[in-house]
């Protein structure tokens, strides 16, 4: 039995692959990448250009051909063309065919899926992404973001179960791409899974449930965004402050001082009485306490301190 | 079920992007302009040719030349018409990334790539024998000459748009939209040459020479179904008029019908092209 096929048995993630790999020529796009995404979990995947994020798309809904390694959509096998009967997806070249209407591109796709969707709700969808007064309208004629929005229209055609989006919003602008947000905040509370690209991070932030890391073609982390984001900071202003105090603070974690001022690493777990414990044993030691500052390392902090340690890793 | 359902679906999306970028109505005009135009230079040649210049069978081997001329025109027309359409609807709908949200759908690859073709076809073919049988009515108006065998000679010519819009197919699945056209129509004319050069040796003697229509016409049949297309267009008796072995160097007439054999191979030979066509694009990245 295959790895693929075990997995069948126990499991039906929305997505699953293992050991994707993919070179063009000598340049390796994708190395032994495995993600999962499950049912009804919105995953985003993060990473710079060129960090192989579209190709894994493409390998997953069988656009590109993996060189190695195994795929599953919905529990079936991505080389099967009806794995993806329940999967929408906006390619990043979102491109529809110019000649034809935005209703007209919907029914193509309503008849190639082979499913009943009636046609006021092709019109709500339409309505949905921004583009109810524009179903008439040929394609050619429009704007690269109304045809982004009608790609969105196409991906969410006939309640899909899986959801990919590949930079769904690159040509959006600013109330676009809170549309987008709302969508897929929307996708989650239906129990769809959504695989998210995206370059916005504060977009990423707000919605996934996890993060995938791509760097290089590797997965160069993942975690859910407590696990990611886990490293937390204290800064704090003292003064006063006896060597006992000094010590207390070493051990909590890493110290920073910068004059009166000092930056300490907190635990990643969450740990309701560590601050007001160190303050009380600061207080104690004499020290006294002028400002006390929680702050959390965003996810742009977090995604650039890990492709900078990747890129350390190589020199 | 589903693979038929995705065929004519694309099929059916292949004839509307043929009528709405306008390629019907760019051929309906050409069309008609070349019916108009033949219609007048025949009722010109029924004018000045009146029983008293001309024999009966000199009239039938003219008018069957000039009809044969004419159908080339036509199925000039044809060849770069589709071959020109195929590339666009293939290769440059993957190039421009139209090809990604259709192919990310649940269907085989080999059903789009056999709907675009169908529809490609139906599209080439209906040009061909709709332009052909009014070509052919308008020289039995003004003339009175009706071809032995229409409807052979238009299946004929509407085989010969198949086979060069399958290459037209098989290239576009390999190389850009504009190199599939240019290749497809250079080839086109190449074995169209290479047939003329052997009918000249063949009429010669010189078998070396002949092979090379032969041989050519085997690589890519589109010469041999157009001379099976124009020994039906042609009078029977306009071979023995022009001067019997010696018309067989003339490139507007033809000195034999098609055999099973080579219609046989002309099938073998589209099977043969689809299937690398769709073993390459199933493989293709997209």
């Amino acid at each position: 039995m295959t790895v693929a096929a075990e997995r069948m048995v126990v499991t039906s993630d929305a997505i699953w692959c293992s050991g994707l790999r993919r070179r063009y020529g000598r340049r390796t796009a994708v190395e032994d990448v495995s993600l999962e995404v499950g049912r009804g979990e919105v995953v985003g995947l993060l990473g710079p250009n060129g960090a192989g994020k579209t190709t894994v798309i493409k390998m997953l809904l069988g656009l590109v051909r993996p060189d190695a390694g195994e795929a599953m959509l919905l529990g079936r096998p991505a080389a099967d063309p009806a794995s993806r009967a329940r999967v929408g997806y906006l390619p990043e070249l979102f491109r529809y065919q110019p000649w034809l209407s935005a209703a007209e591109v919907l029914a193509l796709h309503v008849r190639l899926l082979g499913v009943d969707v009636s046609a006021s709700e092709q019109h709500d969808l339409l309505t949905l992404v921004g583009l109810g007064e524009r179903g008439g309208d040929r394609v050619g004629g429009f704007s690269k973001g109304m045809q982004q929005r009608l790609g969105l229209a196409v991906a969410l055609l006939a309640d899909p179960e899986l959801v990919i989006l590949d930079e769904p919003t690159s040509a959006l602008d600013p109330i676009g791409r809170v549309d987008v947000r709302d969508i897929v905040l929307s996708l989650k509370s239906r129990g769809v899974a959504v695989l998210l690209n995206s370059h916005l991070i504060g977009e990423v932030e707000r919605v996934c449930d996890r993060v995938v890391i791509l760097d290089r073609g590797r997965v160069a982390a993942s975690g859910t965004l407590a696990e990611l984001l886990g490293a937390r900071e204290l800064r704090l202003q003292l003064t006063d402050l006896s060597p006992a105090a000094e010590a207390r603070l070493a051990v909590t974690g890493e110290v920073e001082r910068d004059g009166d001022w000092f930056t300490v690493a907190l635990p990643a777990e969450e740990d309701a009485t560590a601050v007001p414990d160190l303050v009380r044993d600061l207080v104690s030691l004499g020290s006294r306490v002028h400002a006390v500052e929680p702050a959390r390392i965003s996810l742009e902090e977090r995604l650039l301190g890990i492709l900078r340690a990747g890129d350390g890793g190589d020199q | 079920m589903t693979t038929t359902r995705t065929v004519l679906t694309i099929a059916a999306l292949t004839m509307r992007e043929a009528s709405r970028r306008r390629v019907l109505l760019a051929l309906t005009a050409l069309t008609v302009v070349l019916l108009v135009l033949s219609g007048w230079g025949f009722s010109r040649l029924a004018a000045e040719s009146g029983p008293n210049t001309m024999t009966s069978g000199e009239a039938r081997l003219t008018a069957s030349i000039l009809l044969n001329l004419v159908m080339f025109g036509f199925s000039l027309i044809a060849a770069l018409g589709t071959a020109f359409l195929a590339g666009p609807t293939l290769a440059g709908e993957t190039e421009s990334g139209i090809a990604l949200a259709v192919l990310a759908r649940p269907i085989r690859r080999s059903a789009v790539l056999l709907g675009k073709w169908l529809g490609l076809v139906a599209f080439g073919c209906g040009f061909v024998v709709l332009a052909g049988l009014a070509q052919c009515i308008v020289v039995w108006a003004t003339v009175d000459y009706w071809p032995p065998d229409p409807a052979v000679a238009l299946a004929l010519l509407a085989a010969q748009t198949t086979v060069l819009l399958t290459l037209a197919v098989l290239l576009s699945t390999a190389i850009s939209p504009m190199a599939s056209g240019v290749v497809a129509v250079g080839l086109f004319g190449a074995t169209w040459v290479a047939g003329v050069v052997g009918a000249i040796g063949a009429s010669l003697g010189n078998e070396a020479v002949a092979r090379v229509g032969t041989v050519s016409r085997v690589l890519l049949p589109t010469d041999g179904l157009w001379r099976g297309a124009m020994n039906a267009f042609q009078d029977p008796s306009a071979l023995v008029q022009f001067g019997g072995s010696d018309a067989e160097a003339f490139p507007f007439l033809s000195s034999a019908s098609l055999t099973v054999a080579y219609l046989a191979w002309v099938a073998v030979w589209m099977a043969m092209v689809w299937g690398l066509a769709a073993a390459s694009f199933v493989r293709k990245d997209l």
